[in-house]
């Protein structure tokens, strides 16, 4: 039926076919036709841009500097010419008139069609803010960007990137080998989150960091500022600001559809095809980046290549049809390895398989789901990402491979190879298992048959294992190899996401400087990709606890009532508890309260076994309101809520009793202003008695203190509750501020000592009186070392966190999203 | 293809709630919904009671895909609404989507539950 046939008929009237979009999409779809039909369409092809068909994702090497625009061309002049086709650069599609089957240009140029195919690509999404037009915000999506962009870093100075995804950071690399000062603001608070998972996020920041990029996550940008008409700065929603010479908006891209709307074609996000790329109107067709198929765009190159081929099947009459696409990512950012494919976010009926490798920067996950990999991240080891996108893609079952897939292919199609002990049973004895240490698989043997028959017995005879800790699971395997069954375990690990006990994370945050969670969880080989509801906290902690006022405090990783700063009750209210300094209170203080229970309808209040008063049933939203007015009255956080000091009982005292050898009241308020605010491993109380007669209960505290008539007798490791202990004699100080200075002391030792959760008596039980007084006393200026450091870290945190959120701090804990109301909504 | 339009509730940008946090959506006359967003960045919608004792799931500590509730730390699924490990029980959960950096939720199941609430509360009235 056409040209195409053996013999000469009459000359052909070619079909007219009218592409709108000379990008890749548009000319690889030429491309597949004249492949497959050479002579049956007179093609005309219409670029808004002046220039000839390029490759789009090669911009990035071109600003970088690594590339030329001449490398990076697809298709020169020659090719239009030799293959007949029409060039109209410069000049873009204005309107489509169906009813004529015309479309016209900008330069008014009108051109018939019988197959109109529109191929336009996406636009670079504007973030609507003020500024946003000025001179100076650039987009990158063609040629002219990249100029632009040229331009601007000729002169050095300081770039803004608006979005840390592919685009925005490719950007952000280019600039910044160029010489420009470049900030990326990003919204999320993790790069490329739709392609990364927050472990690889943190790795590829920490990365860029280094390179001296600054990464601002969680920023949301407000405003672009100019000077004399030209931009200046940005300004965040929280008012930070950044000087920028040049801002570039790589917040996104949407589906350029203004042709295909104007024409009445159906379009939703994109303009909708079918499975053969033809849109509401027979005689037009679609494809690339501006189309919808089956509900999804795409943003990347791999799929256009499988729409272009169902399209020229279609219009070469051998339609075949075009199912859509699995897209994998990589970042083209010199030295950095990463690549993402499938779905990574984990599920139910899925499992992870996690493998880092602190030592060489390298975190891989695969996501499992019925035997087969449904998603993958690799960073800093890319090398099969082919293999396993491969694997994901045909659906392929890999439990025959499973045990060693996460080492790669070639490992795991090394047969026997693929169990991990046969592939470590067949190591020679001198392969190295542990790289930190220089130990080899003889020595971790020998050590184990000379009777090291625990992790940690290996860890501290021959060291294998004991630095970064990457070559536990080898060491693990030569345990079980050489002893059989016989394995001692150590000390339980601090949760299932780990190998490592409590101490061993303790330690080695403050050896090797891990100042994040996802940097311990990446360096200490955590199994899971963001942990769980276990070592956050507990994370959170020890990060706290190690880093004083540099550490920023992880809402999300704590338990709800030190988030919400109240204490949760089983109806999902809360209830506050005001500081009453040493059990002391006020008329001021009294009326507050009084207040706040009636104009908040608080259903109770009560006074505590902690000598102050809580007010109950009081809901989220109106939290910040109750401290407003309590702060008003001059109270702040209680404490009641969270691993922290809570109260410091007092009785009496001197002053008033008949019995009283010191001021216990008085010394007990001191001591509360010293220590209120202080993050703990567990809840610790603190009581002061006036005398043996022991009013206030100081013996079954975690300090407790007895005043005598000669000075201050000092007890420590005591609690009530569960299961009641009273406490151990400490030492007796002759002066309150010896009092206090071993009450502080006393608190930072177990700080930094002690694992999350574990309260004064379990924990001196467990290290013993005379280890306590030891560390405590040997030295004698330990106790001044100790104290000092608690008064640093409290600089910190003796923030009323009431005042914080009374003032508007983090609303959007104490608000909801919106309101339903389901019965206006069934009128709407 | 726009069929779908009128039975999605548009909730407002994806951005109102932080990475490894939840928000909460009263209905009137129903039961309240949780939104969650996971540090890996998908977006799940439970109603806001945990299968145990009801307690408000929007206020636990979110990891992978899970919630360990606020008041026993049952651990629940936020793809299927199931306690996981030992524990047994199922919390609802509502179908969400999101376009254009906005979060959807399927209508009839946010009002489903309203509507039984409001029934369960009207027919001993009607018995009476
Ligand atoms: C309010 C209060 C009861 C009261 O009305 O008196 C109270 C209430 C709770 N106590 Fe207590 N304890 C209160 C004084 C005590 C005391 C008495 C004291 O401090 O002198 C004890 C025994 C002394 C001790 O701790 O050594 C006490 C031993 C416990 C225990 C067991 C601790 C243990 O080590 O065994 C728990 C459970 C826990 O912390 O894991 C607990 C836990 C709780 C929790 C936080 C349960 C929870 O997790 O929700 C209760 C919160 C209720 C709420 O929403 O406010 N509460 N609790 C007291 C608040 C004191 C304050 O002003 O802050
Ligand atoms: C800097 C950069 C790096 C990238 N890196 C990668 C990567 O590493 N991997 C990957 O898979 N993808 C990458 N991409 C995405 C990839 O380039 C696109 O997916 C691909 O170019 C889409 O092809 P397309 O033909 O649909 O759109 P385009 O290539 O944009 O082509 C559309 C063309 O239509 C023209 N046009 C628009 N409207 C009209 C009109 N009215 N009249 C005439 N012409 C019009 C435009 O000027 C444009 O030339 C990157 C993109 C950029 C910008
Ligand atoms: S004794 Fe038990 S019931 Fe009473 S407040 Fe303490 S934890 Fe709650
Ligand atoms: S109410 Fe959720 S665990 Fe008890």
């Amino acid at each position: 039926m056409n040209a195409q046939s053996g013999f000469a008929g009459p000359p052909k009237v070619k079909e007219r076919l009218v592409v709108i979009g000379n990008g890749m999409a548009g000319c690889r779809a030429v491309e597949e036709i004249l492949e497959r039909d050479p002579g049956r369409y007179a093609v005309t092809i219409f670029g808004a841009e002046p220039r000839v068909n390029y490759n789009r994702i090669m911009l990035s090497p071109v600003l970088a500097g690594e590339k030329t625009f001449d490398e990076i061309v697809i298709n020169g002049q020659d090719w239009y010419d030799d293959n007949g086709i029409t060039l109209v650069g410069g000049d873009p599609v204005a309107g489509i008139d169906r009813k004529t089957r015309t479309i016209v240009s900008a330069s008014g140029r009108v051109e018939p069609y019988d197959k109109l195919l529109i191929a336009t690509g996406s636009d670079p999404f504007i973030i609507p803010i003020p500024g946003n037009d000025l001179p100076g915000v650039v987009t990158f999506r063609d040629l002219d960007d990249v100029d632009k962009m040229l331009a601007a870093a000729e002169t050095g100075g300081d770039a803004v990137v608006i979005g840390g995804g592919l685009l925005g950071l490719e950007a952000a690399h280019g600039l910044s080998l160029r010489g420009m000062k470049v900030t990326v603001v990003h919204l999320m608070p993790t790069l490329m989150e739709r392609q990364l998972d927050e472990a690889a996020g943190w790795l590829l920041r920490q990365e860029l960091e280094s390179r001296g990029q600054t990464i601002l996550t969680g920023a949301n940008t407000g405003v672009i500022h100019a000077v004399e008409g030209r931009v200046a700065g940005i300004e965040l929603e929280d008012g930070t600001r950044v000087k920028a010479d040049i801002v570039v908006m790589a917040a996104g891209i949407k589906p350029s559809t203004t042709l295909a709307r104007q024409a009445g074609l159906d379009c939703e996000r994109g303009i909708m095809v079918d499975d053969h790329m033809v849109t509401s109107d027979p005689d037009i067709l679609a494809v690339g980046e501006c189309v919808q198929h089956r509900g999804l765009c795409y943003g990347l190159v791999a799929p256009l290549w499988d729409m272009c081929r169902a399209l020229a099947d279609h219009l070469t009459d051998a339609p075949s049809g075009y199912e859509g696409s699995v897209t994998s990512t990589k970042l083209k950012v010199s030295g950095i390895d990463l690549f993402s494919a499938g779905d990574f976010s984990g599920g139910d009926e899925c499992e992870d398989i996690v493998m880092r490798d602190a030592a060489r920067g390298v975190y891989k996950r695969l996501v499992l789901k019925d035997d087969r990999i449904i998603g993958a991240v690799l960073y800093g080891d890319t090398a099969d990402g082919n293999w396993y996108f491969d694997l994901l893609r045909k659906e392929e079952d890999v439990s025959d491979i499973r045990e060693g897939l996460i080492f790669g292919q070639a490992f795991a199609s090394g047969g026997a190879l693929a169990d991990p002990n046969a592939a470590v049973a067949a190591l020679s004895d001198d392969a190295e298992i542990c790289g930190c240490n220089g130990v080899s698989k003889g020595k971790v043997v020998q050590c184990i048959t000379k009777g090291a028959h625990s992790l940690d017995a290996v860890r501290s005879t021959c060291k294998a294992s004991a630095s970064c800790g990457s070559c536990t699971g080898l060491v693990e395997s030569l345990l079980s190899l050489t002893l059989g069954g016989e394995v001692e375990t150590g000390p339980s690990t601090m949760c299932k996401c780990t190998s490592f006990t409590h101490d061993d994370v303790r330690r080695l945050i403050v050896e090797k400087g891990l100042r994040e969670i996802p940097e311990v969880m990446q360096e200490l080989h955590w199994t899971t990709p963001d942990g769980c509801s276990s070592c956050r906290p507990a994370l959170n902690y020890y990060l706290l606890c190690a880093w004083p006022g540099q550490y920023v405090d992880d809402q999300k990783s704590r338990f709800v009532n030190e988030r919400m700063h109240a204490n949760i009750q089983k109806d999902g209210t809360y209830s506050v508890v005001p500081r009453m300094w040493g059990g002391l209170t006020n008329p001021r203080e009294l009326r507050a309260i009084a207040d706040v229970v009636e104009k908040y309808d608080a259903p109770m209040v009560k006074v505590t076994g902690g000598q102050r008063l809580d007010i109950f049933g009081i809901k989220k939203e109106d939290l910040p309101a109750v401290w407003a007015d309590l702060n008003a009255a001059g109270m702040v956080s209680g404490h009641a809520y969270g691993k922290a000091l809570r109260t410091v009982k007092t009785c009496v005292g001197s002053e008033w009793c008949r019995f009283g050898t010191q001021d216990s009241t008085g010394l007990g308020v001191k001591i509360e202003h010293m220590t209120w605010g202080s993050w703990m491993p567990h809840k610790f109380k603190i009581a002061v008695s006036g005398c043996p007669r022991n009013c206030a209960e100081a013996t079954i505290k975690d300090f407790g203190i007895v005043c005598v008539d000669s000075g201050y007798e000092l007890h420590i490791g005591g609690n009530g509750g569960i299961k009641v202990r009273a406490t151990d004699f400490l030492c007796k100080v002759e002066t309150e501020a010896q009092a206090m200075e071993h009450c502080a002391a006393f608190i930072q030792l177990y700080r930094e000592d002690a694992h999350y959760l574990e309260r004064t008596a379990p924990w001196l039980e467990r290290k013993g009186l005379d280890w306590i007084k030891a560390q405590l006393f040997d030295d004698p200026e330990t106790i001044g070392r100790l104290a000092a450091r608690f008064r640093f870290s409290q600089q910190f945190s003796q923030d009323d966190p009431w005042a914080q959120r009374a003032a508007g701090d983090r609303k959007d804990l104490h608000s909801h999203l919106a309101q339903v109301r389901p019965l206006s909504m069934e009128n709407a | 293809m726009m069929a779908a339009v009128g039975t999605w509730l548009d909730i407002g940008p994806t951005t109102q709630i932080e990475a490894g946090t939840a928000r909460t959506l009263p209905v009137e006359g129903g039961e309240e919904i949780a939104v969650f967003h996971t540090m890996r960045g998908e977006f799940y919608a439970l109603v806001n009671k945990c299968p145990h004792k009801a307690g408000p799931l929007s206020q636990g500590i979110v990891h992978g895909d899970t919630v360990s509730c606020p008041l026993h730390n049952w651990r629940i699924s936020l793809r299927t609404g199931e306690a996981q490990g030992e524990d047994k029980g199922c919390t609802p959960t509502i179908p969400l989507k999101l376009d254009g950096g906005r979060i959807f939720l399927l209508r009839e199941a946010v009002i489903a539950p309203a509507h039984a609430a409001a029934k369960s509360a009207t027919t001993p009235a009607r018995a009476a």
